[in-house]
């Protein structure tokens, strides 16, 4: 396994302070299949740092453990200090699935309301309330929808509110599950600078997972995963540079190519 | 391997006041965009009663026994697949595990689901009762306001039955397939039909342990005894007892982290 943690060129925002999410022989059993094997990798507070890999590589379930939503997890797996899934760490953590997560039969601003309710309940966080359901429904474009039912959303404004509601609290770690498939060039340059923006002005960490390699350059650091094992950890630059490529997908296929001929990856299944 | 991961997520946390109020208040919102569900929750059972009224119109007496036994029935059926839809609809869309994922207690939510359907039956038993006694002249001995709280306690039994078997639940198909499995040998064993003293000794040693039979025997008590009588409070006892019970079950099928 290729895991570059030392020496990497430092990333903006870190200078090295306490890692926002540790894993250490991180393994995730799903059923009698081992989803996630032994896994070792460093997300740094500040950075914004991109999931990739192909479809079924265990990008969700590492979400889920780091979220702690995930059954089975053993090995060492520190968020923010904490275990994963300590329950000091639901308010600071914000979880976004793939598929939105919200109440199609509220309008957009009650979907808020109610989830800003169970974060900053009781009469005396109203304006709190109200003042973050107001902010959370600009940062992802939908003040003009803000009424309407999430069930007469598109899918692409459906996931936006889904991302609202994780916005709502501020939280230092974001874990994206996907968050731009299916939407508009424009909008997705939207939401990339709104996640460079929360990573810069407020300091947040994030994780974003995607099977699309193009936005990898917009990460600071990227996870490369295939079949249950990181594959790689590095800045796109230094990806790049080391394979010899010109692009994160070529590199990408690069290492899985070097990793078959070293025959280190996972057992395939054999038809 | 260490397994340090995490300990165990605090399960039965104590409630929050406010939570539970904004999640109660959240259902009904939902409710609220859906005016034909409310409507068929408040006519259908005004509805069925008045057929049974004339369905029985030379033997008004029976019509008394049934009829109130049905004024306990209603709201535990409707509660029951309305709960166990929504709940079944909460996990399969991920707002549940997103919910889990946040500092709510599971108690929150599910005395959150409670106040909003049982404000629900409220409304819907007072109007089938109002209109049974008022207009239907269904003969009560009793005080119609007892009959108003059996029907509120039998429409937290279905609310707790609903959330305990939507657990069990895959699918909207299965859901709706535990109605007949959960609430039709109750409703054949309670006593609607035929005194419970009359069936197979077998049928009505079970039918001593269903809760149902006692929001039945509840109903008849208030029918025909003008004062509480002992057999009234054990009643109400045993089905308040039971919704709790399953409130609790239903507690434990919530899981914060999930295979």
């Amino acid at each position: 396994m290729m895991n570059y943690r030392q020496g990497d060129p430092v990333t903006p925002g870190s200078d090295r302070p306490p890692p926002a999410v540790q894993a250490r022989d991180l393994t995730v059993v799903r059923g009698d299949r081992t989803v996630l094997s032994t896994l070792d990798f460093t997300i740094r507070p500040g950075t914004i740092t991109g999931l990739l890999g192909p479809s079924g590589c265990g990008k969700t379930t590492l979400m889920r453990a780091i979220a702690g939503t995930q059954a089975k997890v053993t090995g060492t797996l520190t968020v923010l200090g904490h275990p994963a899934g300590a329950p000091a760490l639901r308010p600071r953590i914000g979880y976004v699935t793939q598929a939105p997560s919200v109440y199609t039969d509220l309008t957009v601003r009650q979907n808020l309301d109610y989830f800003a309710a169970v974060l900053h309940p009781g009469r005396t966080h109203r304006d709190k309330r109200r003042s973050a359901v107001t902010r959370a429904i600009e940062e992802v474009a939908l003040t003009t929808h803000a009424d309407v039912l999430a069930a007469a959303l598109s899918g692409g404004q459906r996931s936006r509110v889904s991302l609202a509601v994780a916005l709502l609290s501020t939280p230092d770690l974001l874990v994206l599950d996907e968050p731009t498939v299916g939407l508009d060039p424009v909008l997705r340059r939207d939401l990339w600078d709104l996640f460079h923006r929360l990573a810069a002005d407020r300091g947040a960490t994030l994780l974003i997972s995607s099977h699309v390699m193009d936005e990898a350059e917009r990460c600071h650091r990227l996870l490369l995963m295939r079949e249950g094992r990181i594959l790689a950890e590095d800045t796109p630059e230094a990806l790049r540079t080391r394979t010899g490529t010109a692009t994160v997908e070529e590199a990408f296929l690069h290492l899985v190519d070097e990793a078959a001929a070293r025959g280190t990856h996972p057992e395939e299944p054999t038809p | 391997m260490t397994t340090r991961t995490a300990p165990p997520a605090p399960t039965g946390r104590a409630l929050t006041p406010s939570r539970t109020a904004a999640t109660a208040a959240r259902v009904l919102r939902q409710l609220h965009h859906d005016p034909r569900t409310i409507a068929l929750l408040l006519i259908v059972p005004v509805a069925m009663i008045t057929l049974l009224r004339y369905v029985f119109d030379g033997a008004p007496g029976t019509f008394d026994s049934i009829g109130a036994s049905l004024l306990g029935i209603f709201p535990l059926i409707t509660m029951f697949l309305v709960t166990s839809i929504a709940t079944l609809r909460e996990r399969t869309s991920g707002t549940l595990e997103r919910l889990l994922a946040l500092p709510l207690g599971k108690g929150d939510l599910i005395a959150g689901y409670a106040l909003a359907f049982g404000a629900i039956a409220v409304v819907q038993s007072a109007l089938a009762t109002a209109v049974s006694v008022w207009l239907l002249g269904l003969d009560v001995t009793g005080s119609p306001w007892l009959l108003l709280l059996v029907a509120l306690l039998d429409a937290l039994l279905g609310t707790a039955l609903g959330l305990f078997v939507s657990a069990f639940a895959a699918s909207e198909f299965q859901a709706v397939q535990f109605m007949p499995a959960v609430i039709f040998p109750q409703l054949l064993l309670c006593g609607l039909f035929i005194p419970r003293d009359q069936m197979h000794p077998v049928l009505e040693a079970i039918s001593n342990v269903l809760p149902m039979s006692y929001a039945v025997d509840g109903m008849n008590q208030v029918l025909h005894h003008s004062d509480l009588t002992g057999d009234f409070l054990r009643d109400i006892a045993v089905v308040a007892g039971s919704a709790l019970l399953v409130l609790c079950l239903g507690a434990i099928t919530l899981r914060r982290r999930t295979p």
